[in-house]
């Protein structure tokens, strides 16, 4: 059953924090409980009596969270990240209320993925939730994590990020999983996204491996109706019996990527003959056949009424690939036009190097954007379809409204202040980081010149500072720099690098939602210290509009400094403070 | 049929929770639902969109294709205009009429008016005045949903009924803000020359 019957007497209940808007809408959960409907604003996942089913308007990120939950998960793992951070938001309230699932935010998507493993070793099941460049900053133990045999299942839930609506690429998690020769799930929609994510905890413990679910935005964050089914218990503590498997020294290691290899033959096989792969041949496909992935298949079935026949198609929600079927519909159609967001994945392996009987069509073909979201125009217009046109805006276009930094946002003040510092300077370099005080980018500070990933800003630093450049300055926030600043910085005082850090210490994740930061503001100065800076040029100042004069002048002794100087500048994020206010307010 | 909404305005303004009670409303009332949010980096104070898809079937992909659109309901004028390629040409666009100027090349507001008046079918609503006289200036959105009340595939008394449930554990004074506010809309909407 993929739909349940809905009730029309208004008893899907939603209840809607309109006043309490954070852009997580947390408990806007509409629950209808079927055969009988009933209404339950607390009951949020797992809160079903046995034998029922569920219904509830979530987010593919939360469909994907419930999977996980009612695959009976002993602990999970996550750094905030967009569009990743809701899935992990619905874990931490269930944990909150039922006292398990074992969750917290982790300092970064490494480490996090690492206790993940652990929690496997011993026989549990365990969630690991990241954005797309999160899995970057875990691949090593992801990468590893193949080659040992996955005990409790271990799914790592990983949301790309096409169109960019917030991030800095568009890399394509499906090539991750075939990089590591694991398994990969790809849902087509919410629903298939909470029955993969409770699939994908059997099909780890089956073959021994972990599975990756990719979810891309426009799945993760937006909303539909989910039937969930009764969850499963907690696995017992059942520690490997075969350690060998779990350690990686060179010689155990070949046996195990031997397995490893034999392991994705099964895969294949398995592909072959999984629900999520399904080739539906049609009387009428004039020569057409269509290859979708994940949510393409919607946006193909959107333009299916208006195409006048019926291609073959086959839907792909399964990696690694279903060789014999592709080879099927290749052999009865004249063109195969391939379907997927992200990454030509699919249509380069078809493609390959030499000729192909059948004529490839995709974005490498010029069929479809190669960068950005797939949408249903594009999808349209590469099955012949012409575009409806919308309403016509005559005259000029609207200007674009960025993103900005919140009025009374403590970073306003720090930039303010280092663009004054830096004012009567020649030249200099400022490397941020990626957090909300990337938008010092943008007017009216202008302020940083950079941002690559997660902690590059105090590297990039230190190197514009070995290269000759100075003043040379970082820029990075108090989550980013526990999550991969620590380390540049301790590479910055070895070598007595004559450069400025500067800690934007807001007590918060404030990008993804404010989320607290691992360690309190209180910790940050004593692990400065505790690295080898010099507590001289260590100055811990409070970020305010009335004390930019005294900030500027701290930075302008810190820029003149010929070494190594930390600047924290403290103040907690606004949002984080409304947050925390209304949390009070509930408890009262 | 599938009927599309697209919601905007401005990070803050409440679209995503006005997308939140007309999904909500739409499954009360028996309809398949979807509804895209922006969040994240997309968000902090810049343009919002949302897009609602309302069906008696089931819907393929959360994403509204362009030029189809039943409506667009705005929050604010300028970003009314934003997304216009995605109505169809019967469609119908209800906006704020107040502008919220926080960049520094914002249009002039009566320039804006004239461009949104000569639209087709356009509806300007004087929601923020409405919401600060329903009780409070944060009910603009509810306004908003009571404006385009008539075009919408959903039940006024649903609408109702959704207000009541969501603003249920705030109090009776809260509650009755909002209706009014609803109220206020689909008054305005009526009759938009007031």
């Amino acid at each position: 059953m993929r739909r349940a019957p809905v009730a029309t007497d208004s008893s899907g209940v939603a209840l809607i924090t309109f006043f309490d808007f954070n852009h997580r809408i947390q408990d806007m959960t509409g629950i209808v409980a079927v055969p009988e409907p009933k209404t339950d604003p607390e009951a949020e996942l797992r809160s079903a009596p046995p034998d029922t089913t569920l219904e509830r308007l979530l987010m593919g990120d939360e469909a994907a969270a419930c999977g996980a939950l009612d695959a009976g998960i002993s602990a999970a793992y996550a750094y905030p990240g967009t569009p990743a951070t809701e899935a992990f938001e619905v874990v931490l309230r269930h944990s909150a209320r039922a006292g398990r699932p074992v969750a917290a935010w982790s300092v970064n998507e490494k480490t996090a993925y690492e206790q993940a493993l652990g929690v496997s070793m011993v026989g549990r099941r365990s969630l690991v939730v990241m954005k797309h460049v999160g899995l970057n900053v875990a691949a090593d133990p992801f990468i590893n994590s193949a080659l040992v045999a996955i005990n409790g299942g271990l799914v790592a839930v990983v949301a790309d990020d096409p169109g960019m609506h917030s991030s800095q690429n568009e890399q394509d998690s499906r090539f991750y999983a075939d990089f590591a020769r694991i398994l990969c799930l790809e849902p087509r929609d919410h629903q298939e996204a909470y029955e993969m994510s409770r699939a994908a905890f059997d099909l780890s413990e089956r073959f021994q491996i972990p599975v990756l679910l990719r979810l891309v935005t426009r799945l993760a964050h937006s909303r539909s109706a989910v039937v969930t089914l009764p969850g499963e218990p907690e696995r017992p503590i059942a520690k490997t019996t075969d350690p060998k498997s779990w350690t990686l020294l060179p010689a155990n290691a070949r046996g195990l990527w031997r397995r490893l290899v034999e392991v994705n033959r099964e895969l294949r096989e398995w592909s072959e003959g999984c629900s999520f792969n399904r080739l539906e041949w049609s009387d009428d496909d004039r020569g057409l056949g269509v290859i979708t992935t994940g949510i393409a298949a919607g946006y193909y079935q959107q333009n299916l009424p208006e195409l006048g026949f019926q291609p073959s198609h086959l839907h792909i929600g399964a990696y690694p690939l279903p060789q014999a079927k592709l080879r099927q519909l290749a052999a009865r159609v004249g063109c195969i036009l391939v379907l997927e967001e992200g990454y030509p994945y699919l249509e380069e392996r078809l493609r390959g190097i030499l000729p192909t009987p059948v004529e490839v069509r995709g974005t490498l073909s010029g069929h479809l954007p190669e960068t950005g979201e797939l949408t249903p125009e594009a999808v349209g217009i590469a099955l012949g379809l012409a575009s409806r046109p919308g309403i016509a805006l005559a005259g000029e276009p609207p200007p674009h409204r960025p993103p900005q930094l919140c009025q009374g946002c403590p970073h306003r003040d720090t930039y303010a202040a280092l663009v004054e510092a830096l004012r009567d300077y020649p030249q200099s370099i400022v490397n941020a980081d990626i957090g909300c005080y990337t938008l010092g980018a943008l007017p009216p500070y202008s302020a940083i010149e950079s941002c690559v990933c997660m902690g590059a800003g105090v590297g990039m630093a230190k190197g514009a500072s070995d290269a000759g450049l100075r003043p040379a300055v970082a820029v990075i926030g108090d989550s980013t720099f526990l999550h991969s600043g620590i380390t540049p910085l301790i590479d910055a005082v070895k070598a007595g690098t004559d450069m400025t850090l500067i800690i934007l210490d807001n007590a918060a994740v404030g990008m993804t939602g404010a989320q607290d930061t691992v360690l309190p503001s209180t910790r940050l100065e004593p692990l400065v210290l505790g690295l080898g800076v010099d507590p001289e040029h260590c100055r811990v100042l409070d970020a305010h509009p009335r004390r930019v004069p005294e900030m500027t002048e701290a930075l302008k002794q810190e820029l003149a400094h010929p070494g190594l100087s930390v600047v924290i500048a403290v103040r907690e994020c606004i949002e984080h403070a409304r947050l925390e206010k209304a949390r009070a307010r509930r408890g009262r | 049929m599938t009927e599309d909404f697209v919601l905007a305005g401005v990070g803050g303004q409440g679209v995503i929770s006005l997308g939140a009670l007309l999904a909500a409303a739409g499954r009360s009332d028996g309809l398949e639902v979807q509804l895209a949010e922006v969040h994240g980096m997309a968000q902090r104070g810049g343009a919002v969109q949302a897009g609602l898809r309302l069906s008696d079937k089931p819907i393929h992909g959360a994403l509204i294709p362009e030029g189809r659109a039943r409506g667009i309901l705005s929050t604010e004028p300028l970003e009314g205009l934003r997304y216009l390629r995605y109505l169809a040409p019967d469609g119908v666009l209800v906006t704020a009429t107040e502008p919220e100027a926080n960049i520094p090349d914002y249009p002039p507001i009566e320039e804006l008016h004239a461009r949104l008046n000569a639209l087709p079918h356009a509806v300007l609503v004087d929601a923020v005045r409405l919401a600060r006289q329903a009780g409070s200036r944060r009910a603009t959105n509810v306004v908003l949903a009571g404006a385009a009340s008539p075009y919408l595939p959903i039940r006024f008394e649903t609408l109702e009924a959704e207000l009541h449930r969501a603003f249920a554990a705030k109090g009776e004074a809260v509650i009755e803000i909002n209706l009014r506010a609803l109220h206020a809309g689909r008054e305005a909407a009526a009759c938009p020359a007031l």
